[in-house]
Parts: C-alpha cells; sequence; structure tokens
C-alpha cells in the first residue's frame, strides 16, 4: 500500500519540520545575544547519517540557508565515524568548518536510536562576544576577531570538557552569556533527538532512510519541475557598493538550465584588509536564498532541493575569502547577493524581479560611557552600556507592488523597540520614523529608508560602530525606474561621519542615521495618479 | 438562585445559554450583522419561552462578542487619528522592520490601523525611567484638537515611555478634551500601560478605532433589554476570561477582543474543575478553525499579549498586535470546511482556507466543489451521510468522493478513500504540532493531560489528535456547540492590571514593589467591585521576570506581593527551570512587568465523581470507519448519546451519534458516560 505509505511519509515530513522549528524556537527564548532574540541570527536541523540535511527551520538569517550542512559533513570527517558515540555533543566556531565567521557558534550533536547512529541534530547560534576586537569591521585578520574552537567535542559521552570551557571563559567579555549559549545549543539539539525518538515510536521506525529518499525525491523532483518552467540562458550583472575604504564591486553570471542554476561571481574584486569579506559557504547560502525566492519559494530547504543550486567564486575574491582574512561583518556583503543575482534574473524574467533595495542592515553598536567628572541626571546612575541594534531602509519596488518602508530583505531582522533599548542604557533616540521622499521613484515607487537620531543622556557620551552600506551607491531602479535615496551619515550639527568603522560623537551631539531607499520600478511618469495623490497626502514623496 | 443567560455573538451564528431553576436551555439563532442586538432579543425571547421564565426573572446577562474583533478585520470603525510623539510618527506602520514570510518577494504588510495622514505629532519625550526630558508640546496638542474636532470620531493618544509617566497622554486629554469635549479620546497608558511601543500605540490605536461602534451597539443593547422587561445588569465577558460592567466596557472595548473563544476556555476550565482535572488541554474545533488552550488547576493559561486579524495563512506576524492580558490559545487554520488540495511538492495540504458553511463542503450539494475536511471524514465512514445536523441534512457521499479524487487522488495516483486517509491524517498532525510547539513554549509535557473535546468537528477528530500527542483520556462535555455561551455563566468578575515596570534584583526595594504592587490592586479592584459590588475579592500576583540581556520575560507566580530578594530569585530560578531546564549563574535578574489580578469567588462546582463503564451498549447498526491510529478499516458500533446512562458505554470501535456531533471511539478505547452526561474517552494500548 504505497499510497498510504506516502501519506505517513508526507506527514512525517511535516513534522521534521515542526522538529527544527521547536529546536529553533528553543534556542530563541533562551539566548542572550541581541542577534539571536531579535534577527533570528540562527540555524536548526536535522541531518541523515552521512551528514545531508533533511529539514531546516526557517530562521531570520538567510545567511544560514543549508550552511550548516557543510559543516555537519566536517564534523563526521574530523570526529571520525568511530568516535561518534552516544551522548556526544561537538562544537566549533571555525568561519570556514562553520558558518562563516567566529560569532557563530555550531553545535552538533549525534542521534542514536537503539544504539545506532540515526542521524545528526545541528544548530548554530549568534553570540554576544568571542572576545578580540569585539564584533565590528575593524580587525585586518581573522586573528584579531576573537577565540576560534575548532572542531572539537563539547561533551563526550555526556561528560563536557571542562577545559575548554576554562580556556573560553578567559578569553571572552561575557563568559556567562557565551557558556549559557552553549548549553542552550546543546539542549535544543537533545529536545530536537527527543521528538524524533517520539515520531520513530509512532511510526515503527528504526532509520530514517526511507522517510529521507522521501523528502529527497519529492524536493528534488519539484525544485527541477520549478526550473524546467522557467527561461533557460546565461545572464550576468554587476553591483558596486560602498565596501570599506574602497567601492566593492560583485559580479555574477547566472547559467539558468532544467537541471539546475549555477552562479559563478568571476569578476568579483579581490579580499579588502577589513572584516567585510565573505566565506564561500555564506556566499553560497545567500545566492541559494535569491534563487529559491524567485525560482522555488515553496519548496522547504533540505540537501536535494539545494543540490540543483550551485555557486563558485575566485579563491582570494572577496566572495570566497580564505584564511587568515577578516570575516567578522561579512553580512554586509552577504546582504548584496540576492540583489546582485536578482539584477541578473531579471534579464531572464523582467516582470518578475524587484528593483534593487537598501540591501544590507543598517547594524550599529553603540558605546555609552559616563564622562569623567560629569553628573547623571538626578535620579540616573552614571553606566556604560554597549547596544547592538538593527535598522532597515527601504526595499525595491516590485513590477507590480511599491517597496516595503524600512522593512529588511534580504535578512529577516526584527527591529528591537525603542523602548525596550533605552531600558539598556543612557541612550536616547530623538528619532525613528520614514526618511520622506528616499523612496526611487517609479511606476511602483521604491521602499522608504527611515532617519534615526540618537543622543547620549546628560552625563554620557559615545562611541559608535558603523557598519552601513550605500552611502555612496544608491539603489538603482529597474525597467525605468529611478535610484533610491543614498544613505547619509552625520552628526545633528552637519558633520558628516564615515559609513564604517568605529568612531566618536561628543557630549551634546546627536548622530543622525538617513537609511537608504529602495530603488523604483517602471519610469515615474507611468504611476498612477491616485497612488501618486496618496503618497502625497501621506507625506511619503515629499522630501521634509 | 434567580437565572442567569449568556450571549455569544459569532460571525455565523448567536448562541444563548440560559441557566435557571437548576437546569440550562440553548439556542442559536442566526447573527444579524446590521444589528445585532436584534439575534440577541430573538435568541432571548426563545430561550425564555422553553424555560418558562420572563425577562423580568433574570438576574444577569452575561455577554461577549466577536464584533469588536470583525471592525478590527474588516477595517470597519470610527475616523480615527493618533496623537504621538514627534520623532515617533511611524512606529505603528514600521512595525518590526521585518517581513513574516520569508520567501516572498511579493509580500504585503498588513496595512496600519490609522494611515500616516491621520498620525500626528506633539513635541515632549519621556525618558525610559519616567523622567520628563522634553515638556509637552502643549501648543502643538492645542493645534491638533483644533483639527481633530471636526476632522475626527475618536483619538487615540500614544507617547513614547507613557507606561512609564503618563503626565503628557493625560495633559494631552485634557487639552483636547477642553477644546473637543465630543471626541472620544483613548490613552495608551490607560488602555495597554506596557513597555514595547509598537504593541501599546496599536493597542490604543484599536481602542479608539472600535470605541465609539461599541458604545453605541452596547449602549442600544442595554436599551433594549430594559425595553424588554430585565432590570438585571448588563455585563460582558473579557478576552481575559472574567466579567467586566458595560461602563467599563465602552471605555476599554478592546478588552472585548477574543470574548468569545474566552468563554469556550472557561467552559473547558469549569468542567476540569467538576472532574477534577487538574492539566487540561482544550481543543475547539469548528467550521474555520481550530482553538487550543492550556488549563491547569481550573486556570486556563494567560498572555499579556496576542495577535488579531492575521491576514495571511494565520502566520505569525501577520496580523496586529494586541497588548492587553488575555487567555492565550493557538489558533489554527483548520475546520471542518478547511480545503485540501496538492501542492508543487505532490503533498496534501489543508486549510487555511474554509469553505465555510456556503457554499460548503463538496458534500453538502450547496455548490462547493473543493474537498474539504468533513468530505474526508465523510469518506472515512466517521459522519453518518443521512444523521447529519441531527438528520436535517443529507450528505453526498458520490460528490464528496468526485472531489476528492479530483483535487486529492489523482494528483497522487490514490483514490477517494485514501486521499481521504491523507487529508484527515495531515490536518489531524497539522494540530497535533501547532499544540505540540505550544507545550514546549511553556514547558509541558502533554502525556499527562486530559483533551477536553467541543465544538462540532472536535470529537471527530480529538482521538487522532491525543493519539498524536501522547494523551491517553479526553472528555467530549454535552452542549459543545455552545460552549462559549456557557463558560460566560461560569466566569467570575474579574480584571487583571499590567504595568511595565524596571526593576533590577541587584538593586531591589521590597517595599517598592509591594506599593506598585498595591496601587495596580486597587486599579484592578475599582473594575472588579463595579460589577461585583460587597463580593470578597481575591487577588493574584505575577510578576514577568528575566536574565538581563535576555529579550523575553516569563511569567513568574508570587504567593504574595511583599516578597524578599531571596524568595523573588527562588521563584524565578524555579520557573525558568520548568521552562528551559536549567537556570543560570552569575547573572542579574530583573522584572519587565507586574500584573494584579482581582476576581470574585466562583461558586464551588458540583464534584462528578468518574464512573466506570459498568454496561457496554453494542448499539444495533454498524458502520465501516477508517481509525487511522489502527491503520485499517473496522466495523464500528454505532450509539446514540441519548440512550447513554451514568456508567453506560461503548467499547471501540464506535460511533456514538448525537444531534450536534459524532464522537469517534476507536479500537482497544472505551467510553463512559459521566453524570453529567460528559462522555469520558480512555484510549488503550493499541493507541
Amino acid at each position: 500500500m504505497t499510497a498510504l505509505a506516502d501519506v505517513h511519509n508526507q506527514v512525517m515530513w511535516n513534522r521534521l519540520i515542526s522538529v527544527v522549528e521547536e529546536q529553533a524556537l528553543t534556542l530563541v527564548r533562551t539566548a542572550f545575544s541581541a542577534s539571536v532574540r531579535e534577527a533570528g541570527d540562527l540555524s536548526a536541523g536535522v541531518f541523515d547519517r552521512e551528514g545531508r540535511m533533511m529539514a531546516q527551520a526557517v530562521t531570520g538569517t538567510p545567511g544560514h540557508v543549508n550552511s550548516m550542512a557543510a559543516a555537519v559533513g566536517h564534523f563526521i570527517r574530523e570526529i571520525g565515524e568511530a568516535n561518534i558515540e552516544e551522548g556526544d555533543v561537538y562544537i566549533t566556531n571555525d568561519p570556514w568548518l562553520g558558518t562563516g565567521h567566529l560569532h557563530d557558534i555550531t553545535f552538533v550533536t549525534p542521534s542514536f536510536r537503539n544504539a545506532t547512529l540515526v542521524g545528526f541534530f545541528a544548530s548554530t547560534a549568534h553570540v554576544v562576544d568571542v572576545g578580540g576586537r569585539g564584533y565590528g569591521p575593524d580587525a585586518h585578520e581573522v586573528y584579531e576577531e576573537g577565540i576560534c574552537i575548532p572542531i572539537m567535542p563539547f561533551a563526550k559521552r555526556g561528560e563536557v570538557d571542562r577545559g575548554l570551557i576554562k580556556i573560553v571563559r578567559a578569553n571572552v567579555r561575557e563568559p556567562d552569556q557565551l557558556i549559557g549559549d552553549f548549553y542552550s545549543l546543546a539542549a535544543c539539539n537533545e529536545t530536537g533527538h527527543r521528538r524524533l525518538m517520539d515520531m520513530m515510536d509512532e511510526y515503527g521506525l528504526d532509520g530514517l532512510e526511507a522517510l529521507r529518499d522521501f523528502i529527497f525525491e519529492n524536493s528534488r523532483a519539484a525544485t527541477l519541475d520549478a526550473l524546467k518552467a522557467i527561461p533557460h540562458g546565461t545572464a550576468a550583472n554587476t553591483m558596486t557598493v560602498d565596501g570599506f575604504g574602497a567601492p566593492v564591486t560583485l559580479a555574477v553570471t547566472l547559467s539558468v538550465g532544467p537541471d539546475g542554476v549555477h552562479a559563478d561571481y568571476e569578476g568579483t574584486s579581490p579580499v579588502a584588509d577589513r572584516g567585510i569579506n565573505v566565506p564561500m559557504i555564506y556566499t553560497t547560502a545567500y545566492t541559494a536564498y535569491g534563487l529559491k525566492c524567485v525560482l522555488a519559494p515553496e519548496i522547504p530547504n533540505n540537501f536535494a532541493s539545494l543540490e540543483p543550486f550551485t555557486v563558485s567564486a575566485p579563491e582570494g575574491s572577496i566572495l570566497n575569502a580564505v584564511h587568515p582574512a577578516p570575516v567578522a561583518v561579512r553580512h554586509i556583503l552577504g546582504h548584496f547577493i540576492p540583489d546582485t543575482v536578482f539584477g541578473a534574473l531579471a534579464r531572464l524574467m523582467p516582470d518578475v524581479i524587484p528593483a534593487e533595495g537598501a540591501g544590507s542592515l543598517w547594524n550599529i553598536i553603540v558605546s555609552m560611557r559616563p564622562i569623567p567628572g560629569a553628573q547623571a541626571a538626578p535620579g540616573e546612575t552614571r553606566q556604560s552600556t554597549e547596544v547592538m541594534m538593527f535598522n532597515s531602509g527601504g526595499s525595491g519596488a516590485r513590477p507590480t507592488k511599491d517597496g516595503l518602508s524600512a522593512t529588511a530583505f534580504p535578512s529577516g531582522v526584527m527591529a528591537m523597540p525603542v523602548e525596550a533599548i533605552e531600558h539598556t542604557g543612557p541612550l536616547i533616540f530623538w528619532r525613528k520614523e520614514f526618511r520622506e521622499g528616499s523612496g526611487g521613484r517609479g511606476r511602483q515607487r521604491g521602499g522608504l529608508g527611515q532617519v534615526v537620531e540618537i543622543g547620549a543622556d546628560v552625563g554620557h557620551h559615545f562611541h559608535f560602530n558603523a557598519m552601513f552600506d550605500r552611502v555612496d551607491h544608491p539603489a538603482r531602479g529597474r525597467e525605468g525606474g529611478e535610484a533610491g535615496a543614498p544613505g547619509r551619515v552625520m552628526l545633528d550639527d552637519g558633520t558628516p561621519m564615515a559609513a564604517k568603522g568605529r568612531q566618536y560623537v561628543p557630549p551634546e551631539r546627536r548622530l543622525v542615521l538617513e537609511l537608504p531607499g529602495g530603488g523604483g520600478f517602471g519610469p515615474p511618469e507611468e504611476r498612477d495618479a491616485e497612488l501618486a495623490e496618496r503618497d502625497r497626502v501621506r507625506g511619503m514623496t515629499d522630501e521634509g | 438562585m434567580s437565572a442567569r443567560v449568556g450571549v455569544d455573538i459569532g460571525g455565523t451564528f448567536t448562541d444563548v445559554a440560559l441557566e435557571a431553576n437548576g437546569a440550562l436551555f440553548v439556542a442559536k439563532v442566526l447573527t444579524t450583522h446590521d444589528a445585532p442586538e436584534r439575534a440577541i432579543l430573538d435568541g432571548l425571547d426563545k430561550v425564555l419561552a422553553t424555560a418558562g421564565v420572563g425577562f423580568g426573572d433574570l438576574g444577569l446577562v452575561i455577554h461577549g462578542t466577536t464584533l469588536a474583533t470583525n471592525a478590527l478585520i474588516e477595517r470597519r470603525g470610527a475616523k480615527t487619528a493618533l496623537l504621538t510623539t514627534e520623532g515617533f510618527r511611524d512606529v505603528i506602520e514600521m512595525r518590526t522592520e521585518s517581513r513574516f514570510e520569508q520567501y516572498d518577494i511579493n509580500i504585503e504588510l498588513p496595512p496600519p490601523l490609522v494611515s500616516r495622514e491621520h498620525r500626528h505629532v506633539a513635541g515632549g519625550r519621556i525618558s525610559a525611567s519616567g523622567r520628563e526630558l522634553l515638556p509637552l508640546d502643549e501648543d502643538a496638542v492645542a493645534r491638533f484638537a483644533e483639527l481633530a474636532a471636526t476632522a475626527y470620531e475618536s483619538v487615540a493618544v500614544g507617547f513614547i515611555h507613557a507606561y512609564a509617566n503618563p503626565a503628557h497622554e493625560r495633559r494631552a486629554r485634557d487639552i483636547i478634551t477642553e477644546r473637543a469635549p465630543h471626541l472620544a479620546v483613548s490613552l495608551s497608558c490607560e488602555v495597554s500601560p506596557q513597555m514595547r511601543e509598537f504593541e501599546r500605540f496599536n493597542t490604543v490605536c484599536a481602542n479608539a478605532f472600535v470605541k465609539p461602534l461599541m458604545a453605541s451597539y452596547l449602549a442600544r443593547l442595554d436599551e433594549q433589554l430594559k425595553a424588554a422587561g430585565t432590570t438585571c445588569p448588563l455585563v460582558l465577558m473579557h478576552s481575559g476570561g472574567g466579567l467586566i460592567g458595560v461602563e467599563q466596557a465602552i471605555e476599554f472595548p478592546v478588552r472585548l477582543l477574543e470574548s468569545g473563544p474566552a468563554g469556550g476556555a472557561i467552559f473547558a476550565a469549569d468542567l476540569a474543575m467538576r472532574h477534577g482535572l487538574d492539566r487540561v488541554l482544550s481543543f475547539d474545533m469548528g467550521g474555520t478553525t481550530a482553538k487550543i488552550c492550556l488549563i491547569e488547576d481550573g486556570t486556563p493559561k494567560t498572555a499579556r499579549t496576542f495577535e488579531v486579524a492575521r491576514t495571511t495563512r494565520f502566520k505569525k506576524g501577520s496580523g496586529m498586535p494586541i497588548s492587553i492580558p488575555v487567555i492565550e490559545m493557538v489558533e489554527i487554520g483548520a475546520g471542518g470546511g478547511s480545503i485540501a488540495r496538492v501542492d508543487t511538492m505532490r503533498q496534501i495540504r489543508v486549510g487555511p482556507q474554509s469553505a465555510g458553511s456556503e457554499p460548503g463542503p463538496a458534500a453538502y450539494g450547496r455548490g462547493g466543489e473543493s474537498p474539504t475536511v468533513t468530505d474526508a471524514d465523510l469518506l472515512l465512514g466517521l459522519l453518518d451521510p443521512e444523521g447529519f445536523a441531527g438528520g436535517t441534512m443529507t450528505l453526498d457521499t458520490a460528490a464528496a468522493a468526485a472531489a476528492m479524487v479530483r483535487d486529492v487522488g489523482e494528483p497522487l495516483g490514490m483514490d477517494a478513500h485514501t486521499g481521504a486517509i491523507g487529508v484527515k491524517e495531515v490536518v489531524d498532525e497539522t494540530m497535533a504540532n501547532a499544540a505540540r510547539v505550544h507545550a514546549v513554549e511553556n514547558g509541558k509535557d502533554l502525556a499527562a493531560f486530559t483533551m477536553i473535546a467541543f465544538g462540532g468537528a472536535a470529537p471527530l477528530h480529538a482521538v487522532r489528535l491525543a493519539q498524536k500527542l501522547g494523551i491517553g483520556r479526553l472528555l467530549v462535555p454535552v452542549g459543545a456547540g455552545v460552549g462559549s455561551a456557557i463558560g460566560f455563566l461560569r466566569a467570575p468578575f474579574a480584571y487583571e492590571a499590567v504595568q511595565g515596570v524596571h526593576v533590577r534584583l541587584s538593586a531591589y526595594d521590597q517595599r517598592a514593589l509591594a506599593a506598585a504592587f498595591a496601587d495596580l490592586a486597587v486599579e484592578a479592584e475599582k473594575v472588579v467591585k463595579a460589577g461585583a459590588p460587597g463580593a470578597t475579592l481575591s487577588r493574584t500576583h505575577k510578576a514577568y521576570m528575566r536574565y538581563r540581556g535576555q529579550g523575553w520575560e516569563i511569567p513568574v507566580d508570587l504567593p504574595d506581593p511583599d516578597l524578599s530578594h531571596e524568595a523573588l530569585m527562588e521563584l524565578f530560578e524555579a520557573a525558568y527551570v520548568t521552562l528551559f531546564g536549567r537556570a543560570l549563574e552569575g547573572i542579574d535578574v530583573e522584572i519587565m512587568t507586574l500584573a494584579v489580578r482581582v476576581a470574585s469567588p466562583v461558586p464551588a462546582v458540583e464534584a462528578v465523581a468518574p464512573r466506570r463503564l459498568e454496561r457496554a451498549v453494542t448499539g444495533e447498526t454498524r458502520r465501516e470507519i477508517y481509525d487511522a491510529g489502527a491503520g485499517r478499516t473496522l466495523a464500528a458500533a454505532v450509539v446514540a448519546r441519548d440512550v447513554l446512562g451514568p456508567g453506560e458505554g461503548v467499547t471501540g470501535p464506535a460511533i456514538v451519534t448525537e444531534r450536534e456531533t459524532t464522537t469517534i471511539v476507536p479500537e482497544g478505547a472505551e467510553a463512559v458516560a459521566e453524570d453529567d452526561g460528559s462522555l469520558t474517552i480512555t484510549l488503550g494500548d493499541a493507541a
């Protein structure tokens, strides 16, 4: 009765996806890092015994799409199949073996059933601190960016490696929080394992092979069906963005065929001497995300659904940085990869692809300090605080819809409430609202950026670490649409500030960020009169 | 004891439940959308006539309604303005700056309740600690008031950190009221004094948006009830599962959101107490959605915030957040009318699109062509084509089979029966996954729970759901079709007052915290005393706490508002361990929100002692049903529920039929009728 078996396999596939979502949820709720809980900067997945991904949670960061897949393979090779035992938990944060920078800690836990290995659970979380310079683009080599934990056991047959914990604690700024996150990672894999065992009990399974084959066959077939239905051919695109110190050109050539899509980044700029470089695994993840958004959005991510999407980039280019290049803020260029890919796809499918958007999140770390000798405001205390924040510009206009204002794409980040941020220390937001007139004009308007104005409370001053882009290179429009407004970084008296790196804001001054808007789609003169009037009434178009 | 009546207005039906002289009388009439009070009066007429009771004999009319929810979903409300802090005009439109659907490049975000041209600003700023950073620009407020007087019907005021210091919002109200006394003004510091501006501003906008509508409706209802001869008070069920007077309801109509489902949870909680069940999963499945709620020690789980009016497939993030105390429920787009189809991966998907009651499932023969869950149930033998809706409707098995074959069978190479098995398994799995995730979020192991199943479709699906969740015992009450209205009769007068705070335990001041709790208790008592004068009130205290640096708070029940540092720490750690398995060391703990619930006493319930199966009724007819747990088709005994006396029951496989629904008892399980008519199902090892 194969039809009925298919029904059961389908139900179990749904269950697996639910299990990894549960795994991810556990992490989100216990993690300390703002980027995990607000930005969903984490990953959770279940793998077969060969390390091929069967299901992965949809989280806030496409940068993790399939990124653990290679990692689990590395773990199996490094530990050695014969040494994998029940009760083991493995760890790494090696950017080239894990997920692209030291701040991501990856945990892999083998799943045993009746003393036989049936698969693996893996999870990744962006942690608060890994020592080194702290999170930012300023390092020249990865050694400056923090401690690197090679692939090794975190626990062997249930015994946690105390030596590892001691070394890590001695090398980071927030040891309690980091070790807390280690245990959260281990616990969420354990949750996944327990749910899997429940499911295997319910359906009387000893192994996952049949279910894996079902998932892979259906996913592959669905992906290939989707690829058959689109125009085939080769298309190229280049996009230049600000980079750090010098502009960076991202170049891609897509070969779209019925059996797969290959993205080749030949022609892309070489590595930079600051931490904006991108390891290959992260380039692959964002490329797959961009392609899947357009070509196969409904198909869950797994080994087979992602297999038809392949990526190459010249070694030593900024999208295939090799050790010991600094890579801490690889997300900046990573976030531009989908727009780069879209530009090539637009040549094959012009009616489907949005205009360019703000792309990279405007992440900022604010370091508030009491001014020596100065008093805090009455009733307040002098305090030091580090706050990391996410802010989003406008997304590109779509062929039939305006772009989204102050909304992240491709990242799935959630901004923290202003009221919550202000509870963390002596900083005050004086403004956080739409940046009027910043959306690129077009038949469909680009999404608006936003204006953010930040100051210190009485008796404090601050440094900030900027990770902004599209100040010199705004989001381009498509099909006759105009570019979105470029970003601007300055003080409230008009003093210009740099878009990247650590800078000082004197007391009494405020930092003003004007985030870029998205590009427009289609000629502006074709814009519907009613929509134009609505924009005017709402103050969306008039630069205020 | 005088007669009491509960009235629940739903999207399709208005349910009335009357309790008089120790007996329960129910009526179901069609909702009259243009003037909902008409259906109420109509339903009351019917039920009072049946019971032989007059309007003048009523001691209390308790009302719950989805009207406020529907007004938000349909964006049918007052012309509303938001007055907010200068620099923060777009908070309710910027939302969380994220997309709720990661892979949809054509995603539409839900439009804000108050669009940008109606959002006005005034200078002034309060800090996180409640300090005035910038005085209120009173001229700007006055200019706004002049404009609002003619341009708007209702005004929401939402300033940054107003929960920490409400002075600017209150002053703004004075200025507005002075210039435009006819305007309804809602303040965020009163409607939802909690931190997080998006949620709070949206909540105050929602309150302002529905206020004039609800005020006029409630006034009309009150008037017509009096004209009909009632002399008793009209009270309202609120989303937190308690009753409030009509004046509070008019002031804070946002508290009426989801009052119908809250009634359902109270209905289940009351049953749980009668049957001595301390851990219960309530499962309410109707035509379009299923709702799941955790109930422990007779108390439904509550939360401080929820989302209404989800626009896309019930997806988290696609609706609008409302931060008020609420009975926490998981809503799944799965009901009898949910439509099944096959997606690009050749997988069966069910819902959330629903055929509703019009055109309804294919089997209704009313023009519905898509296969639904009800069609699958029919094809699997779980429904009797002749006996549907008490025999008032005949189901068309051939039409159900044809729809199932066309939309599910053919694409997958299955016959109608196997397609139906797939549809039922998928919908049951979807609900089970939602329940499982909800249990995990709350650190609960469902294996120790009993399921209470009500709503038209629940008894058909409850057993399979229980099997998937490892639940071994179920209760199917009588009156399952009007559970919410009955629940209204069981609810106490109750109100939860909530306040955002910021207390670090490293700088803890026991007296200050006790004083803050006391202030909240005074506020809540004022509301409850208005509805239940003279009652002895109980207070329960809760603090929402977290490790410093975390983004989520967890609720911690406090036995006493006056606690030492050590006692608080111990309670927090115990709650944290329950949820996450282990406590952390060396990290400061902070309290972000305080909540006090004040309630009037609930009359002691009559305990229902569990019955053993003394006599198994075998029934005269048999029907072939597909038993998903056993994985095969079995001949099941068909027994009418009303022939089962206390202690009588059936052994599976069996079907227990009644007018409103059908209960499936699988192989290896048994069902026994309790003294109150409830059926208890115990699953055997075969499950």
